[in-house]
């Protein structure tokens, strides 16, 4: 069992932060959390967020998009009842592709968008209903905050670093009881 | 910051390349004229190497066009990320005179009857009885004749006078404090709102006159902007490949990472653009199916199938896959390879436009004429735009955002 004290480091801007970030991450202080009014971007290599995925479920919905889509129009106009627009061809798909390309297209940005924002609303779960977690309100107006769970040794280090950087606040929050892992 | 490196001085090896290019460019050019001969055509003088000069005219001319359009569009936006490339941008577009004047003089040869590039230009088009009376043409000969010169000149002389106006104030402003030097940029900021509403205008219009009038039968309205895409997309790799050699050499060092990347998003971006209307021509006219309009699709897809199939998977496919990622898009080596080959593609395009209209079924495949054409104007192309960026320092000194784009990142 161990106990971990929770930092709280205040910033007024996000340049310190992000130097704060560099500093803290060099003297091997694991940053647990960032929270900002707006987004900052570089700055997930900074604090060591790993590389996002939500790229890769994007290409996967979009394919499956370009694939219901494709079936589903195969099945419409060529399998199950072909019909005859304008005299275009009907008996295979290939011959009248030019008029499946918008549809295809639409369908692909549709699940690829939709998917990726449910994924990432659920992933983050941003549900209804769902309670606001940032510990500091302030964060939603015009500061900016580093969220620290460190022991008693490193504790000390990262209050040094943060207030070397320039945080106008480091606010200790009480501690949290961590059970470990077996 | 290195002081030396601001001022951009043109290497020899690229001045050299440029002369070799435009020397063999020359000598095919000429070889062109002699030996471009079809016997069994009377109607046929030299009509390719003609279409080949056009089109290399044309599509050099146009790169400058889109620089200048793009310039405007920065500051009509007051944009500020583009602040440290403008010096590239402008380069560029000071080959427009250069273009422009290429293009009158294929329009003045033409109406001296010395090619046949424009069929409404033929004597007696429009008198029945003529051996080249053309009901169709008849009908509307009142759009081209004078009204077409007016126009043409027109064109002409608001982009140039647009172009060198933002470029003239740019250099003022520099010449003077940084409190004086304020006003010069709300000028532009103005002078570029009214370039987009007349450029809005003319690209599509210019568009319908120097290109569609080639088809004179035919007719889209997609055209213009088709064009305008094509335009666009090869100014921006002109700008990407400028800018990434220019780092290579050492200059330019105030233009960050995320600049570059985002040079090669427009170029990815405009990408898209061009395919989105070149498959929206194609897709209406093939759905509707009128005679009158399906005949232009007819004569490309009879004989220059090869060529069609190349243009959209080289300037579309290829950028897709290949400029996807955002590591690709940071990769000077990407960059330079997919952007000489869309280049290449955007030249084909062009190509495509001009042939069918012109050559029609003579059309035997990309040969040493369309090669050496294009290593002429090329050669051109980068004589002039090296020689006018080696003129100004390569950075802006007054402008208001350049702060803000020495350190744009993200």
């Amino acid at each position: 069992m161990a106990t971990k004290q929770i930092i709280h480091g205040i910033f007024g801007d996000e340049v310190p932060l992000l130097d704060s970030c560099a500093k803290l991450r060099a003297a091997g202080i694991r940053i647990k959390d960032v929270f900002t009014p707006f987004p900052v971007h570089g700055i997930d290599p900074i604090v060591g967020v790993p590389r996002t995925r939500l790229a890769i479920c994007a290409f996967i919905y979009g394919i499956t998009g370009l694939s219901l889509s494709t079936l589903m129009m195969w099945y419409m106009m060529i399998h199950d009842w072909p019909n005859d627009i304008g005299g275009k061809p009907n008996w295979n798909y290939y011959s009248a592709i030019p008029a499946f390309i918008p549809i295809t297209f639409e369908a692909t940005v549709f699940c690829a968008a939709h998917g990726l924002a449910l994924t990432y609303l659920l992933r983050c779960w941003l549900v209804p209903g769902a309670k606001a977690k940032n510990p500091d309100p302030r964060t939603t107006d015009d500061k900016f905050m580093i969220y620290l769970e460190l022991n008693d040794e490193q504790s000390k280090k990262a209050d040094e670093i943060l207030r070397a950087t320039g945080a106008e606040e480091v606010n200790y929050k009480g501690t949290i009881t961590i059970e470990p892992k077996y | 910051m290195n002081t030396d490196k601001l001022n951009f001085v043109v290497p020899a090896k690229a001045k050299m390349t440029s002369f070799i290019l435009m020397a063999v460019g020359l000598v095919s050019i000429i070889c062109m004229f002699i030996f471009d001969k079809q016997p069994d055509d009377h109607h046929y003088h030299a009509t390719r190497a003609w279409a080949n000069v056009f089109a290399g005219s044309f599509f050099f001319m146009a790169i400058a066009l889109g620089a200048s359009f793009f310039l405007g569009l920065q500051y009509a936006a007051e944009a500020g990320w583009a602040t440290t490339i403008k010096r590239v941008i402008e380069a560029v577009t000071w080959y427009l005179p250069v273009g422009l004047s290429f293009m009158l003089l294929i329009f003045i040869l033409g109406q001296l009857q010395m090619h046949t590039i424009y069929p409404w230009m033929a004597q007696g088009i429009a008198t029945e009885g003529s051996e080249n009376y053309d009901a169709v043409i008849a009908a509307k000969i009142g759009y081209f004749g004078i009204f077409w010169w007016i126009r043409t000149l027109l064109y002409m002389a608001a982009w140039i006078l647009f172009t060198w106006k933002l470029r003239q104030n740019s250099v003022d402003a520099d010449a003077l404090g940084h409190e004086e030097a304020k006003g010069f940029h709300w000028k532009n900021v103005k002078l570029s709102a009214w370039f987009m509403v007349v450029f809005a205008v003319t690209s599509s219009t210019s568009a319908w006159d120097w290109i569609m009038s080639i088809d004179t039968h035919w007719f889209s309205t997609m055209m213009g902007w088709y064009i305008f895409s094509g335009m666009w997309v090869s100014a921006m790799i002109t700008v990407t490949i400028l800018v990434v050699w220019l780092k290579k050499l050492g200059y330019l060092e105030f233009v960050t990472e995320s600049t570059v990347h985002d040079i090669g998003k427009w170029m990815f971006a405009i990408s898209f653009l061009w395919t989105y209307l070149y498959f929206s021509q194609f897709m209406l006219i093939w759905y509707a199916d009128i005679p009158e309009e399906v005949v232009y699709f007819q004569t490309r897809w009879e004989s220059y199938k090869a060529l069609m199939w190349t243009v959209l998977f080289v300037n579309f496919a290829f950028p897709m896959i290949m400029l996807m990622s955002r590591d690709s898009k940071r990769n000077y080596f990407f960059l330079i390879f997919v952007g000489v080959i869309i280049f290449i593609g955007h030249y084909l395009d062009i190509i495509m436009v001009v042939m069918p209209g012109t050559i029609g079924h003579h059309w035997t495949g990309i040969s040493w004429m369309e090669i050496g054409n294009f290593l002429f104007f090329l050669g051109v192309f980068i004589y002039v735009v090296l020689t006018n960026l080696s003129k100004r320092p390569l950075m802006v000194k007054n402008h208001p955002f350049l702060e803000e784009s020495a350190h744009h990142s993200y």
